[in-house]
């Protein structure tokens, strides 16, 4: 409850009460923009359009699913080796680590796209003679490629505040007992650190779903890539809201994933909570 | 090396003054945006805490979309989806309009951005204390007295953390606008290693300089902050 509307606690209230016709104004107007959409995207999705660009929709949603959840994963491997340097008390250690996450939060995704996929086609030689050059000349692989090394930098600053999270007293309790260090690391701290985690975590892996449309610039066909293409034959508009239906969907599923998943893990210290 | 930083001198020669202009208009739009995002997302935060239950759904909808929808894909709806709309309407009066690049990354940037600083202003609306407002009306205060000399500036001290990550990502995404060929750093960028064949060096030098950016608007953020809880006891 609001601190503007708990000022009144009248318990008869009741819920048409409060209703305005302001209220009133603007979800008509969400109606009605609904609406359009719908019609839209019906429009846009007649028998004709659909046989020609349905699939090339599907395998574009695929590819972007494919993009984020190989970035992430890459990402959260990368991510830990950053985070073991941002917890370092090695001042030289931590000051790579923290500069290397700087640069990735710092800088647009996009320029760190061009950086790695435009750069890498100056070096042709040199990846030809690493036998590295199959990798850097598919576009989905660069894109990949740069979300990961973008993802491990925020998932290394979530990973490590998680850690630092945990009460010292939970490690010096674990060392009081004996318990090896990478014991005390893998069933004390990380479980808890987990719980904080988590929810940025989630957020995260949204953000990734969001900013993957950055790949259709360097020509990958994920989702995006499709949309432009298609929109490109037809200027019909309605595909861009076809694009942006899957993903607010796609969004909002990986939303409800994490409350379900938060729900579970933090079991053993929620509240009872009473009506 | 001598060559390649030959190419970042200034005038005919080298990108130096190609780079400035695009960062100028960088800098120009993140500004532009924050006046009409941070707004506009006031007043949602306002709108997810009204009685009305209709208000708040319609507040509810607005951020579910617009944190929703690729920054890239709302930028797009926006400029063609405008395009269009306008081309329509002028075409009923014969004129020829255009809709341009900076405006519709202000508007499809300004929405985003109001979307998100909606939920830091209602956290921040709710970190503020009851007994405020309680006091306030004690004191015989009206309404919108309240809101600017009470509630207004403390609300800012609470929200300027989560503002200025905001703040920062706006001017990351600010990039994407060079797509819709708006003339940013970026563009810059790219128009400059299309002319010299040299993409690792030029998109280091705009990592870097998006990063020099990044750099000032946190110090920018900083005084802001320190301004801001003057007459709060540091603990």
């Amino acid at each position: 409850m609001s601190v503007l509307t708990s000022i009144g606690h009248l318990p008869l209230r009741r819920w048409r009460d409060d209703v305005t016709t302001t209220g009133i104004v603007l979800m008509v107007l969400w109606a009605i923009a609904g609406i359009g959409i719908v019609y839209a995207v019906s429009q846009a999705l007649n028998p004709e359009h659909l046989t020609e660009y349905g699939g090339r929709v599907i395998s574009g949603f695929l590819l972007t699913i494919r993009l984020v959840v190989s970035s992430v994963a890459i990402g959260a491997v990368i991510s830990i080796p950053v985070a073991a340097g941002r917890l370092s008390s090695n001042r030289a250690i931590g000051a790579l680590a923290y500069a290397y996450s700087y640069f990735f939060r710092g800088t647009p995704l996009v320029a760190q796209l061009f950086l790695i996929y435009y750069g890498a086609g100056e070096f042709v030689g040199v990846f030809k003679a690493a036998g590295l050059w199959w990798f850097f000349r598919d576009a989905t692989n660069c894109a990949i490629l740069s979300f990961a090394m973008n993802t491990a930098a925020y998932q290394s600053e979530i990973l490590s505040g998680a850690v630092r999270n945990v009460p010292r007293g939970q490690r010096e309790a674990a060392s009081a007992l004996g318990l090896h260090r990478l014991v005390i690391l893998w069933r004390v701290v990380l479980p808890q650190a987990l719980i904080t985690a988590l929810r940025p975590y989630g957020n995260e892996v949204v953000l990734m779903v969001k900013a993957s449309a950055v790949a259709s610039i360097v020509t990958v066909l994920d989702l995006m890539g499709q949309t432009r293409f298609i929109f490109s034959k037809t200027y019909d508009l309605s595909f861009y809201l076809l694009a942006a239906v899957f993903y607010l969907v796609l969004v909002e599923l990986l939303g409800r994933a994490v409350d379900a998943i938060e729900r579970r893990i933090t079991r053993h210290i929620r509240r009872t909570e009473r009506a | 090396m001598q060559n390649l930083f030959s190419l970042l001198s200034y005038g005919a020669n080298g990108w130096g003054d190609e780079l400035l202009a695009g960062t100028l208009i960088t800098i120009a739009l993140s500004l532009a945006i924050l006046p009409v995002g941070l707004a506009a997302g006031f007043f949602i935060a306002l709108g997810k805490q009204s009685n009305d239950p209709l208000i708040r759904s319609a507040a509810g909808i607005y951020t579910t979309i617009f944190r929703g929808v690729p920054e890239l894909l709302t930028l797009f709806l926006v400029y063609y989806g405008a395009q269009s709309g306008v081309t329509a309407i002028a075409h009923m009066f014969g004129a020829q309009v255009e809709i341009s690049p900076f405006v519709a990354g202000m508007v499809a940037l300004g929405l985003v951005l109001s979307s998100y600083a909606s939920e830091v202003f209602l956290s921040a609306f709710r970190g503020i204390p009851h007994g405020q407002y309680e006091a306030a009306t004690a004191l015989g205060l009206r309404r919108g007295v309240t809101m600017r000399l009470v509630i207004f500036p403390q609300l800012v001290r609470l929200a300027l953390p989560g503002l200025s990550n905001l703040w920062l990502n706006v001017m990351k995404d600010t990039a994407l606008v060079s797509v819709i060929t708006l003339n940013d750093l970026l563009r810059q960028t790219t128009v400059a290693v299309a002319a010299t064949k040299q993409p690792f060096f030029f998109y280091t030098v705009a990592c870097f300089i998006y990063l020099v950016l990044s750099m000032a608007a946190s110090v920018g953020v900083w005084r802001v902050y320190v301004w801001s809880s003057r007459g709060v006891s540091h603990r």
